[in-house]
């Protein structure tokens, strides 16, 4: 049986259903999900990519290409947070990062 | 067949470098793994003739991100003990939300969809087609105010995680070279007159 469509898209559901379980798994430690997101953003494009190759379009491609820019500016920027979370809290626990909670 | 061959242990490698990320104990080990899942989806995006992009995941993404992460993860020391705490309470959830939505998804995309009609393969594309080249031609015109748009984002991203982690410490001396070179004799040195002392 030949490699189809829908060998990706459950491909990539499967890696979508295992970043989301990992979200649960792993709610405390940040840093683990931040890389769940990464993950889950790799799902994605993974579908963007197999539907331009089945299509037959680029547009795919080029939607993939602004993911990866805009995921690479959320990571930079969001281990930036993690890292002046740290210096102030001496920790990344999300339990820790109740001090809105009022 | 070989590229089924090849898709299938590729997928393989893919799904326990995936599991790996949410279960291994150590972070760093995590983000080991996470290198791998990247790696290993590069290859099947080069299977499916989106070359530009997996080579752009393995250098951008692998080369780049993955080692800011690397590198946060081992600048921090991190108490994992703590942070595990809550694991076996929270996976029989996480693992039910993740079933439910891998049958839903399947649901739809291999029993529903079997008869679509893009199921199909296309036909390889020629010897000398560039992915690169097509995929330049589309960006730099159709799609040049969204580049513009990224490279903008780019850019406030990198001053924005400049102006987060760049802090002032309190009480370090430095130089001020402006201050140094401005100074002149009369600032440092102030010559007094008075009587000269008595002896006692």
């Amino acid at each position: 049986m030949s490699i189809g469509l829908s060998h990706y898209l459950l491909l990539s559901a499967i890696l979508f259903s295992i970043s989301v379980a990992g979200i649960f798994i792993n709610r405390k430690n940040v840093i683990v999900l931040l890389m769940c997101i990464e993950l889950m953003l790799l799902a994605v494009n993974f579908n963007f990519i197999a539907f331009s190759h089945y299509l037959g379009d680029l547009s795919g491609q080029i939607f993939v290409f602004f993911i990866l820019t805009v995921a690479a500016a959320e990571s930079a920027i969001g281990l930036a947070i993690l890292i002046l979370l740290f210096r102030n809290r001496a920790s990344i626990n999300v339990e820790d990062m109740d001090g809105m909670r009022g | 067949m070989f590229q089924s061959i090849l898709f299938y242990w590729i997928a393989f490698v893919l799904v326990v470098a995936a599991l790996g990320v949410i279960s291994a104990r150590n972070p760093v080990h995590s983000v080991m793994f996470l290198v791998l899942a990247f790696v290993s989806s590069a290859v099947l995006w080069m299977l499916l003739e989106a070359e530009f992009l997996a080579i752009v995941l393995v250098l951008v993404y692998v080369g780049a991100v993955m080692v800011l992460f690397l590198f946060v993860v081992m600048m921090l020391d991190i108490n994992v003990q703590r942070l595990r705490e809550g694991w076996t309470r929270y996976a029989p959830l996480g693992i039910g939300v993740a079933l439910v939505v891998i049958l839903e998804i399947a649901h739809v995309v291999w029993f529903k969809a079997q008869g679509f009609s893009m199921g199909m393969a296309p036909q390889p594309a020629p010897a000398d087609y560039s992915n690169t080249e097509a995929l330049g031609a589309v960006l730099y015109t159709e799609y040049v105010y969204p580049l513009e748009l990224a490279a903008v984002l780019l850019l406030v991203a990198i001053i924005a995680a400049i102006t987060l982690t760049m802090r002032q410490r309190p009480g370090l001396k430095k130089q001020n070279i402006a201050k140094q070179i401005a100074v002149r004799a009369e600032d440092r040195v102030r010559l007094v007159k008075m009587k000269s002392e008595k002896e006692q």
